[in-house]
């Protein structure tokens, strides 16, 4: 039974996936911009995507401490893939971004604030381990004393089209830090994407509006079933996995244990754990002037704790070595972030596995600093 | 954490929250060699008239071109007409702000952070003990002190310097002392006129009575010094909650979003800079944390 009356909030319904393309279609009439992830150079990205044989249909990434390959394998599947070293961070938190400029005046300056942001993005593809690390940032953006304009013009005009993961990558460990690989909330649709068919599930009435005109079918129980244990399945095919059981504590009663030394023989503090990190949110300020000082211009960039100038100041380095910058990254991901935000900073993406050019694995190192404390 | 300030700061911009607003310098007091006091009114009358701070509180001072240092506010908190902060030129904005002139115009936001818990204190005996550029913050708590002094104990500054030039606020001492405040002081060297304490903060601390029972201790300066205060203010069981401590730390925005001031859960800029020490007590000991 075919229909074109709109899908109700909460329910999940099949699409054909030649009719993908509409809802794209859709999604820009409306005004997005549509994002998804592209291969690119070797790897993926997130770009500007026009229509579903743009999606790395084929592809799966092969992923392992300090290891990405993009292989292609030929499957028929848009959404296989688990992303490379991009995440939806660099839109909603740009890597860099105007925040004013400033003009003297005489003895005054004069201010020119940057256009409110015009862009709306449509997020196509955001894994479950990527919704909830989303949901982290907001808590550090939109707080109540602290409500970023910037994040804030972008986060509220997103529209999320979610993916339940069904084939986790080599440094995966969603399943442990409870944020996968099923899309539990904060989408506007979620999708499960089958051999034949596309499920929908809708999460909002946006979604309602974009899926008009969408021929669909109410999703039968043999598909349910169908995307059920692919999602159990992928749930026990973790590459990695880690006991979040005895942390934070762990890690906080253990500040001053050797074991970070032996970590900073091996870390570089080249900071692409925090560049690729999907929650990292530390950002610093710059000052571009020109050469006679009559304008300047002032940008905010990430910043990351493993830089040596981040914590310097008048009185000296507050973390000069690198066993106290990876110290303070694990501590706060894993530890005093819960206290901060009430969740632990690391959604289990596992990008800082995979990009870390000296292979280092929190998830491993964890367990070697555990095992430490029980000598 | 003391008292978490709940207002909203007056010198920020309401949908801009990283956006400064203008101040003019009105007079610079050069306080010691490398520190001077700046006097500010701001540009904007509102923002001027209604601009009130706590003892204990800092602004993100902004140099354009050279980007912002949070600076502790130095001066009387119910003086509305104008703002000081004594700033030490030890980096690339503070070195900016040393260039400016009396009628200069910078940026200011604020005011950000925890206070002194002047209220709490009420009835308790004080003991301030700081050393170097760690009094200016103090100096807001003084003057609340001054003007409220019956409702203090005894009250007691113990202020080190490294040499007797570095002694800041001298002429302000007499002042003090006569509105009831015992103001020691110490230095880390001589010189050939010198004939008072010679040594660090907490060594002299041997030399003050008081009372756990009923005795508050504030302070703030370099890091280490505010260890050995610690120390020496448990060996006479002071109580962890009745010890306040200022830190430090580089500071980008001032609201706890930039990261930078991390401190275990904390971000100083907004859960401190003041501190109940008890809630610092479990990173105390922790090097380079």
């Amino acid at each position: 039974m075919s229909n074109n009356q709109r899908p109700e909030i909460g329910s999940t319904i099949s699409i054909q996936k030649s009719t993908f393309d509409t809802i794209l279609i859709h999604l820009r009439e409306a005004g997005y911009q549509t994002l998804g992830p592209r291969v690119k150079n070797d790897t993926l990205v997130y770009e500007h995507i026009e229509t579903l044989d743009q999606l790395p249909q084929g592809y799966i990434t092969e992923q392992d401490a300090g290891r990405f390959r993009l292989v292609h394998t030929g499957h028929n599947r848009y959404f296989d893939i688990i992303p490379g070293a991009q995440s939806w961070k660099q839109f909603l938190f740009p890597p860099r971004v105007d925040l004013f400029a400033l003009q003297k005046k005489g003895k005054n300056w004069e201010m020119l604030t940057p256009p409110q942001d015009k862009l709306s993005y449509a997020f196509i593809g955001v894994r479950a381990c990527e919704m909830a690390a989303i949901q982290i940032q907001d808590k550090a953006f939109l707080r109540e004393d602290f409500n970023d304009p910037v994040y804030r013009a972008r986060r509220q005009k997103v529209f999320i089209l979610a993916v339940n993961c069904l084939h986790p990558a080599g440094t995966c460990f969603c399943a442990s830090m409870e944020t996968g690989p099923r899309v539990k909330e904060g989408f506007d649709i979620s999708i499960t994407e089958l051999d034949d068919v596309f499920l929908l599930t809708i999460g909002s009435e946006l979604a309602r509006d974009i899926l008009a005109d969408i021929p669909f079918e109410l999703a039968s129980a043999f598909l349910l079933n169908n995307a059920e244990r692919g999602i159990e399945h992928a749930s026990q095919d973790m590459g990695r996995s880690l006991n979040t059981d005895d942390l934070p504590e762990m890690i906080l009663n253990n500040l001053d244990n050797p074991y970070w030394q032996e970590i900073a023989k091996r870390c570089l503090s080249c900071t692409n754990c925090t560049q690729v990190c999907p929650t990292c949110f530390c950002w610093d300020t710059l000052d571009q002037m020109n050469l006679s000082g009559s304008e300047t211009h002032r940008e905010r960039v990430w910043d990351s704790c493993f830089n040596p100038g981040y914590s310097y100041q008048a009185g000296g380095n507050t973390r000069p070595t690198i066993s106290s910058r990876y110290r303070q990254w694990l501590s706060h991901k894993m530890g005093t972030w819960k206290q901060q935000y009430g969740t632990f900073g690391c959604v289990g993406c596992g990008r800082c596995i995979t990009w870390c050019p000296a292979e280092i694995d929190l998830t491993r190192e964890i367990s070697a600093l555990r095992k430490e404390t029980q000598k | 954490m003391t008292t978490p300030q709940l207002i909203r700061p007056a010198a920020i911009h309401p949908d801009h929250l990283l956006e400064p607003c203008w101040a003019e310098v009105t007079a610079i007091t050069t306080e010691i060699k490398g520190v001077s006091t700046y006097w500010f009114k701001f540009a904007d009358r509102v923002i001027q008239s209604t601009y009130t701070f706590l003892p204990g509180q800092f602004n993100m001072v902004y140099i354009p071109g050279f980007g912002e240092a949070a600076i502790s506010i130095s001066s009387d908190p119910i003086d509305h007409a104008t703002l000081g902060h004594t700033i030490r030129f030890a980096g690339n904005v503070t070195h900016a702000v040393s260039r400016l002139k009396v009628g200069d115009v910078l940026g200011l936001r604020g005011p950000f952070g925890t206070s002194w818990p002047m209220k709490e204190l009420e009835g308790k005996d004080i003991f301030i003990a700081c050393g170097g550029i760690g009094l200016p913050p103090l100096r807001p708590a003084i003057y609340h002190i001054i003007r409220n002094r019956e409702k203090y104990g005894k009250v007691t500054v113990l202020y080190g310097a490294r040499v007797p030039d570095d002694l800041m606020y001298t002429d302000e001492y007499e002042a003090w002392r006569k509105a009831g405040i015992d103001i020691e002081v110490t230095v880390d060297r001589g010189d050939a006129n010198w004939s008072g304490r010679v040594g660090v903060v907490p060594m002299w601390f041997y030399q003050f009575r008081m009372d756990p029972h009923k005795t508050a201790i504030l302070t703030c300066g370099p890091e280490i010094m505010i260890r050995f205060v610690i120390y020496e203010a448990l060996a006479r069981r002071i109580p962890v909650d009745n010890i306040f401590v200022s830190l430090e730390r580089n500071m980008k925005c001032g609201q706890g979003s930039c990261g930078h001031c991390q401190l275990g859960p904390y971000f100083i800029c907004k859960d401190g800079p003041v501190f109940r020490f008890d809630a610092l007590q479990p990173f105390f000991n922790v090097e380079e944390f």
